[in-house]
C-alpha cells in the first residue's frame, strides 16, 4: 500500500492537469456556425459552436436527404473557400445516393469547397475522421454513417471531440438511420422534411427543414424549430407556409387509404 | 545545292536524290522544295515513334526514316496483323506520310525487307531468300564485289558454306548474313521514355532490414529533391523501386495534388502508403539497390527559409488542406478522394464528373441558381435511377401515388414535366428516350424527382424512376 501511494498522488495530480486545461465545456467556443435565422441562433447560443462535435441524426430512413442538406448548408454559409470534407462509405451512394453538385450549386452552395472522401468500411471512415479533424483550415467535416456505429462509441467520439478542440474545426456526424443515444456531442438534432410553401400551381418551394433539437450542452433541450433556406440570402428563415402545414397533420384515415391505394398498386 | 530526298510524286517526273537543284528547277517550273533539317527529322521520327507507342512500348528508331516495332503479342489486340498494319497506314496516311512496311520474324529480317524487297514471294523465308545482297548493307565495295561473284540474292549467299563467306568478305558480311536469316540474335534497341530524375543507391551487402531502407530512401528523396530546386521544378508523382538480391523487385509509388519539394511531405506519404500495403515490403534476403524516380514534374518557384530556422515557410494557407487530400489519397487510393466539377451536358447524372482531387482540373463556374426559384435539381441523386411504380390520373399526366422501397408516398404539390431529351446527337442510333421530370412532395414534406422514361408516342408503356432527392 505504501508502495502504491507516489503513484496514486501522481495520478491524482494528472488528474487535476486534465480539469484544468478542461473537458471540452470549460473553452469557450471560438466561433459559431450560425444559420442566419436570428431568433433560432440567439436559442442555441450563437449557432453550432466552431470546434465541437454536434450530431444530426435523421428523424427516418427518408429524411437522410434533409439532414445531410442541413448539414452542408449550414457548413457553406460559412464566407470564404476553406474546403467542407465529407466523409462517406463507398455504399452511401447506393443508399442515401451521390451528393449532386448541380443541386447544392442551385441551393446557393459552392460545390467546389466540397472534398469527397470515400472510405471501404466504417473503421477506416473512423481513422480519415480522425485525420480530417486535426487539419485546421476546414469550414466542418462532416462524417456521414448508416445505421448503427458500435465502433463510434464514448471513447471514439470523445477522440474525435478533443482533436476537434484543439485544431478548431467543427465536426458535424451525420447519423442516418439510426436512433440517438449517449455521446459527447455540444449539440445532438433529429431532422426531417418539412412541408414546404407551395409555389403558384401548387408547386413545392423553398426547402423547409423541421428541427429538434434533443440534448444541448449549453441550455435547455428540447426544443423544435421549422425553418426554411432562402438561397438567395444564403441564409435559413422562419417557415413560411406555417399555414400550409396541413401535410404533416394529415388525419389518419386518408393516409391508411394512400397505404391500401400503394398495396393494390404493388 | 542538291536534292537530298523527293516523294513519289517527284520521282515519278524523273527527279533523283543527289541531283542539282537548278537541274531539279529547269526540268519542273513549280518545283516545292523544303529545306533540308536532319535535326527536324530526327525529332518528327522520334514524335512518330512516341505515337506508335500505341501498337507496341517496344518501339526503336531506325534513322533517318525507319521505326521498328515489336508487336510480337500486340497484334491480336487489333485483329491481327493486317488490320494492325492497316491502322498503322491509316493514321500516317492522316499525317501526310507514305508507309512502306514488312512483317518479319527478327528485328533485321522485318527491317531488310522493308527497305529492300522489290519481289513478291509466297513466304517470308522466301521473301528473305529473294532480296538483294544490298540488304547486308555492307561496304559498296563488299556488295560490288559479290555481285561480281554472281551472289545476287541473299539465297544465293547463304547456300555458301559460311566460312567461306567470311575468309573471303569479312566476317561483317557473314554476320550480317546470320542475322538476317535469324541464325544470329539481332536484338532491338527500345526507346523508353526515362523519368526525368532519378537518384538510386546500390549496396555491396544486402540491407535486411525495411527501417534501414526507408533511411537510405529519404536520402534519396533529399537528392532527388535538391536535383528538382535547381530545376525550378517541383514532383508529383514518386516511384521507390526496392530490388531484391533474388532478383524481384517491389515498386511503390506516391503522388500529390501539387508539385512540392517537401522532404518530410514525400516521406510521411511513402510511409502512410507501406503502412497501408496489404503485403507488406519484405526484405527477403535483402535489398540491393533502392532507386527513386521522379516521372512527372510540374513548375515550382524557389520558396523562402524561414529567418530563424531552416525549415521552409508554409506556402499557403491551402497547404495543410493540400496535406490531408495527398494522405487521404496515398491510404485510399485516388478514386476515393474526389471533387466535383462541371461537365457540359443536359442529361443529369453526366452533368456532374467525380474526379480525383489529386488531378482534378481547376474548378469551373457553376450554374448560378435563379432568384426566388425553388432548386430543381436534387441534392442526392440516384445514378442509376431507381425504378418506381406510380399511378397517374391520365396516362401522361403528373404520378399521384408512387411506391419506392416498399413504402408508398401520396404526391401532395408537383411541378412539371421538365423535358428531357437523349443526346441523339451523341448516340448511334440516333435516338434515347425522352424523359419527363416532375419535382413532386408528398404528404410527410418530402420532395423526390421522379421521371417517366419515354413518352407515350415513343413507348406503349413507359416506366417511372426516382432520380434525387430534394432537399
Amino acid at each position: 500500500m505504501r508502495e502504491s501511494s507516489p503513484i496514486l498522488a501522481g495520478l491524482r495530480k494528472r488528474i487535476a492537469r486534465l480539469a484544468a486545461n478542461g473537458g471540452f465545456e470549460s473553452r469557450r467556443a471560438e466561433g459559431w456556425l450560425a444559420s442566419g435565422h436570428a431568433r433560432f441562433d440567439a436559442a442555441i447560443g450563437g449557432g453550432l459552436a466552431v470546434g465541437r462535435t454536434h450530431e444530426f441524426f435523421a428523424a427516418d430512413a427518408l429524411d437522410a436527404t434533409s439532414a445531410a442538406a442541413f448539414a452542408a448548408l449550414i457548413a457553406l454559409r460559412t464566407p470564404g473557400k476553406a474546403p467542407l470534407i465529407w466523409l462517406r462509405t463507398s455504399d452511401a451512394g447506393k443508399r442515401t445516393g451521390h451528393i449532386y453538385a448541380p443541386g447544392i450549386a442551385e441551393l446557393g452552395g459552392d460545390p467546389d469547397r466540397l472534398l469527397l472522401v470515400e472510405t471501404a468500411d466504417p473503421k477506416m471512415l473512423l481513422a480519415c475522421a480522425n485525420d480530417a479533424i486535426r487539419c485546421a483550415g476546414s469550414a466542418a467535416v462532416i462524417v456521414e454513417s448508416w445505421g448503427k456505429f458500435p465502433l463510434f462509441d464514448l471513447t471514439a467520439g470523445r477522440r474525435l471531440a478533443l482533436g476537434a478542440r484543439d485544431a478548431g474545426t467543427t465536426l458535424l456526424m451525420l447519423r442516418l438511420n439510426a436512433a440517438p443515444a449517449p455521446s459527447v456531442a455540444e449539440t445532438r438534432w433529429s431532422v426531417a422534411a418539412a412541408a414546404s410553401h407551395a409555389l403558384e400551381a401548387n408547386a413545392p418551394g423553398a426547402p423547409a427543414f423541421d428541427l429538434e433539437l434533443l440534448r444541448w450542452r449549453g441550455g435547455a433541450a428540447p426544443a423544435r424549430w421549422r425553418l426554411d433556406w432562402n438561397h438567395d440570402e444564403k441564409a435559413f428563415g422562419p417557415n413560411a407556409g406555417n399555414a400550409a402545414l396541413s401535410g404533416a397533420l394529415l388525419p389518419l384515415p386518408a393516409r391508411r387509404a394512400m397505404a391500401s391505394h400503394g398495396a393494390a398498386a404493388a | 545545292m542538291r536534292i537530298a530526298s523527293v516523294d513519289a510524286e517527284a520521282e515519278a517526273v524523273g527527279l533523283r536524290i543527289g541531283m542539282p537543284l537548278a537541274d531539279a528547277r529547269a526540268q519542273i517550273g513549280e518545283l516545292s522544295v523544303v529545306s533540308f533539317d536532319p535535326v527536324l527529322d530526327q525529332d518528327w521520327l522520334d514524335r512518330l515513334a512516341q505515337g506508335c507507342a500505341r501498337y507496341s512500348p517496344l518501339v526503336a528508331l531506325d534513322a533517318p526514316d525507319g521505326l521498328i516495332l515489336d508487336i510480337a503479342g500486340a497484334e491480336h489486340l487489333y485483329g491481327g496483323e493486317a488490320e494492325l498494319v492497316r491502322d498503322v497506314e491509316m493514321r500516317l496516311a492522316r499525317l501526310g506520310m507514305t508507309l512502306r512496311h514488312a512483317l518479319g520474324p527478327t528485328a533485321d529480317a522485318a527491317r531488310a525487307l522493308a527497305r529492300y524487297q522489290t519481289r513478291p514471294a509466297p513466304d517470308e523465308g522466301q521473301a528473305i531468300r529473294r532480296l538483294p545482297v544490298a540488304a547486308l548493307e555492307l561496304e559498296s565495295e563488299a556488295t560490288t564485289a559479290l555481285v561480281r561473284a554472281g551472289l545476287k540474292t541473299i539465297g544465293d549467299l547463304a547456300s555458301r558454306p559460311m566460312a567461306n563467306i567470311a575468309a573471303r568478305f569479312g566476317a561483317d558480311a557473314a554476320m550480317a548474313l546470320r542475322r538476317l536469316l535469324g541464325d544470329a540474335p539481332s536484338p532491338l534497341d527500345p526507346r523508353i521514355a526515362l523519368p526525368p530524375v532519378v537518384a538510386e543507391r546500390r549496396f555491396a551487402e544486402p540491407l535486411g532490414s525495411t527501417a534501414h531502407a526507408t533511411k537510405i530512401l529519404a536520402e534519396l528523396v533529399g537528392e532527388a529533391i535538391e536535383e528538382l530546386g535547381g530545376r525550378g521544378k517541383g514532383g508529383r508523382h514518386f516511384r521507390a523501386t526496392f530490388f531484391r538480391s533474388d532478383g524481384l523487385a517491389r515498386s511503390i509509388a506516391i503522388e500529390t495534388g501539387h508539385p512540392t519539394r517537401d522532404v518530410g511531405l514525400v516521406m510521411r506519404l511513402f510511409a502512410e502508403r507501406m503502412d497501408s500495403l496489404a503485403d507488406p515490403l519484405d526484405p527477403g534476403f535483402g535489398f540491393d539497390m533502392i532507386r527513386l524516380a521522379v516521372p512527372r514534374l510540374e513548375a515550382l518557384g524557389a520558396t523562402q527559409l524561414k529567418l530563424e530556422g531552416g525549415a521552409v515557410r508554409a506556402a499557403n494557407e491551402g497547404a495543410a488542406m493540400n496535406e490531408l487530400a495527398d494522405r487521404l489519397t496515398t491510404r485510399l487510393g485516388r478514386g476515393r478522394v474526389r471533387r466535383l466539377r462541371p461537365a457540359d451536358t443536359h442529361i443529369p447524372e453526366q452533368a456532374q464528373l467525380e474526379l480525383p482531387a489529386a488531378d482534378a482540373p481547376p474548378p469551373l463556374p457553376w450554374a448560378a441558381p435563379e432568384s426566388g426559384e425553388p432548386p430543381t435539381r436534387p441534392f442526392h441523386l440516384f445514378d442509376p435511377p431507381q425504378p418506381i411504380e406510380v399511378i397517374a390520373e391520365v396516362p401522361d399526366g403528373p404520378p399521384h401515388h408512387f411506391r419506392w422501397r416498399r413504402a408508398t408516398h401520396a404526391v401532395r404539390r408537383y411541378e412539371g414535366p421538365e423535358r428531357i431529351a437523349a443526346e441523339w446527337w451523341r448516340r448511334r442510333d440516333n435516338g434515347g428516350l425522352t424523359r419527363d421530370y416532375y419535382r413532386v412532395e408528398d404528404a410527410q414534406g418530402r420532395r423526390f424527382w421522379l421521371f417517366r422514361h419515354g413518352l407515350y408516342d415513343e413507348k406503349p408503356d413507359p416506366r417511372w424512376y426516382i432520380h434525387g432527392v430534394f432537399a
